[in-house]
């Protein structure tokens, strides 16, 4: 028993349009684009306080995004939060003093990873560390600031 | 008793079989005989069970106990592989045709040769014209299974049953419910599938008239064992009650017509009743 | 009385499971008669595009235009985009899909097979040494297990557009904003690939329920219809029973 042409053609049209979705959806709908098989280099920062920053967040230079961040662990050695980020390949000329900031995108966004480069010559590689960081505003601490200037403010 | 007292070969022989659906028991305890190469009806009141025979000759249903053998094989206890291959040896007529809604008849007919084989197509379709041919709709290969009347469907369903000519031939019930035309078709049929290809048959069927007509032998069933076995000749002339009940189809006899029930006085006369209550 | 019903869903789950396994192992028959295969992809996926693209059309619609009403309090109407993508791939897609599907093509299915056992095809393919789960079910199972997912993703694809030609054609949501923080917000890994996720555990779920219950019906009208209506039913409380354990899992 043979399936007729007019079935065959309907069912091929069917597949062939919800691969179109997909397409459409991966590359118009998503941030697919961002996906290329860059490996890129990786680099590492330690920050007293990561706040919210999560691991899929972006690492921008002067808002454009560079990289991603990979890996978030603590480093028991130092005491601080390790951030493991990815930078893209064709990102060769970070000086070795760039400084790496974390702030939130909006006032109720997700945070992530700002990059100022420095003044030396020497490159950032695969594996280079961030010396100067900053880290994530904290709500509490930035209260605790302003209320103790004020009351000294006071006196 | 059964039927073992015949001399020719025995195509399936039933032994103390027992099965029981739910609560109610079905079989308990029946034996009997069919013989090779001819027409054994198996007969009964409604609900005896000849439907539930028929599928355990296919194998469909497992008996609680005892065995059923088809030329010398025990069904129940074969493998799934064996099973559907001694199911190629045999073929089975539905009450409802069950023909396969979406196919035409002619694919219908080709549906066991194409599940099975892989024959060319003129093969395929020589092989299913000349089956169409015997039960006479040659012409109506091309029709849909809706545009076909009961009768028809029967005899297209013949057709199928027989395209790899088995060795048994099963029948539930293929005479309810049809025209005296179809009928008087159907009846030759099985007769002349019998004499001309020596097909071993099984009948089950409430029409004591067409089946006497036709069966060698014939089994009467009731409430679970067999009842009668014979010659249709020897049953007529039975004097067993429950026999001639059966066989000239007198309303009352040992079969009781009344469902069991108190007295009638007390159901009318006795407590008055009120609205909307129920006779217990 | 607890311990009967118990023990009945317990034994009709075990059923299933092995009607399932058996339907699993007819999947090498389906390969080499591609044709059954193609069939029922005609008969369960396309003859529900119709219903998928409609329904998607008007809900990404009416997505957009509440999201609107709701986000242009807080100024932040250029996220429409955001919230329609992420509202139809997330969950609305697969699910609505699901619960569609199981309204058009499952309960199909199941009267199809249910009325096969009535009329007794399935014996009489038994009887004539065809296995009628190899021949009949497993078609149409892989045929559902295929259909759904592509009808969530044109769900989805339709769904973002229409809510875009309301959102940016209609409401004045700029386009370009619209777009970009939709491509930006919604991650094809996390978010596209996980709605894939579920609609084929949906698929699977909602096929697997809609031909159990054709196969084990009563073979009377009134078994037959009971079973259809069962069939809707459970898979409706499956899928949005699994919706929330995959939600969780997922997007957690």
């Amino acid at each position: 028993m043979g399936s007729s042409r007019k079935t065959e053609i309907t069912v091929g049209a069917f597949v062939l349009m919800a691969l179109l979705a997909f397409v459409y959806l991966a590359l118009n709908v998503s941030n697919l684009t961002g996906f290329s098989s860059d490996k890129g280099y990786q680099v590492s920062a330690s920050f007293d306080n990561i706040g919210g920053l999560s691991k899929r967040a972006k690492v921008t230079l002067s808002g454009v995004a560079v990289g991603r961040v990979i890996d978030i662990s603590y480093d028991k050695e130092t005491f601080r939060a390790k951030v493991t980020m990815r930078i893209n390949s064709d990102v060769n000329y970070l000086p070795t003093d760039t400084q790496a900031s974390i702030y939130t995108s909006g006032l109720l966004g997700e945070q992530y990873i700002s990059l100022e480069p420095g003044a030396e010559d020497d490159v950032l590689k695969d594996s280079s560390q961030l010396d100067i960081t900053q880290s994530a505003l904290v709500l509490e601490e930035l209260i605790g600031k302003f209320m103790s200037s004020f009351m000294s403010k006071k006196e | 008793m059964g039927c073992d007292n015949i001399l020719s070969d025995t195509f399936i022989k039933i032994r103390d079989l027992h099965f029981s659906r739910g609560d109610r028991e079905i079989f308990s305890g029946v034996s009997l005989d069919i013989p090779t190469g001819k027409i054994t009806a198996i007969m009964g009141p409604s609900g005896t069970g000849k439907t539930t025979l028929l599928r355990m000759l296919g194998g469909q249903l497992q008996p609680s106990q005892g065995t059923v053998e088809v030329e010398g094989l025990d069904i129940a206890s074969l493998n799934r592989k064996d099973l559907y291959k001694a199911r190629r040896r045999m073929g089975m007529l539905f009450q409802s045709g069950a023909l396969l809604t979406d196919l035409s008849v002619f694919e219908n007919i080709a549906f066991p040769i194409r599940e099975h084989y892989n024959f060319r197509e003129s093969m395929v379709r020589d092989l299913v014209l000349l089956k169409l041919e015997l039960v006479g709709l040659r012409g109506a290969h091309a029709l849909m299974p809706a545009e076909l009347s009961g009768g028809m469907q029967r005899r297209v369903s013949l057709a199928r049953a027989i395209i790899l000519d088995p060795v048994l031939m099963m029948y539930d019930e293929p005479f309810t419910g049809l025209d005296p035309v179809t009928l008087g078709t159907i009846v030759t049929l099985i007769k002349e599938l019998n004499q001309s290809l020596g097909i071993t048959s099984v009948l089950v069927s409430h029409d004591i008239h067409e089946t006497f007509s036709i069966a060698d032998y014939v089994c009467i069933l009731s409430e679970g064992k067999v009842m009668a076995a014979g010659a249709p000749q020897e049953l007529m002339e039975s004097k067993s009650e429950f026999v001639q009940q059966f066989v000239q189809g007198k309303p009352d006899g040992p079969m009781p017509f009344h469902f069991p029930a108190g007295s009638l006085s007390n159901d009318l006369l006795g407590s008055k009743l009120e609205k909307g209550q129920h006779l217990s | 009385m607890i311990g009967a019903f118990a023990i009945n869903t317990v034994a009709s789950f075990g059923r299933a499971s092995i009607f399932l396994f058996q339907i699993i192992l007819g999947f090498k028959d389906v390969i080499l008669r591609s044709s059954l295969l193609i069939k029922e992809l005609y008969s369960v996926g396309v003859l529900s595009l119709l219903i998928i693209v409609f329904s998607a059309t008007f809900v990404g619609m009416v997505l957009s235009l509440l999201g609107y009403v709701t986000l242009v309090d807080f100024g932040a109407e250029s996220s429409l985009g955001v919230l329609v993508a992420l509202s139809l791939i997330r969950e609305l897609g697969p699910v609505l899909s699901a619960l569609l599907f199981s309204g058009r093509a499952g309960s199909a299915l199941t009267a199809e097979i249910g009325l096969m056992k009535a009329t007794e095809q399935l014996a009489s393919m038994e009887m004539m040494a065809v296995d009628p789960i190899r021949r009949i079910i497993s078609p149409r199972f892989f045929a559902g297990l295929i259909s759904l997912p592509l009808l969530t993703l044109l769900f989805m694809g339709i769904g973002i557009y229409s809510g875009y030609m309301v959102g940016s054609v209609w409401l004045g949501v700029d386009e370009g904003s619209f777009w970009s923080q939709m491509q930006s917000k919604v991650d094809f890994r996390g978010d596209v690939v996980n709605g894939l996720i579920k609609s084929v555990v949906f698929g699977f779920v909602v096929t697997w329920i809609a031909l159990y219950q054709g196969y084990n019906a009563y073979p009377t009208s009134e078994g037959v219809s009971r079973a259809t209506t069962n069939s809707v039913v459970y898979s409706a409380l499956a899928v949005l029973g699994l919706d929330f354990l995959l939600t969780a899992l997922m997007f957690m």
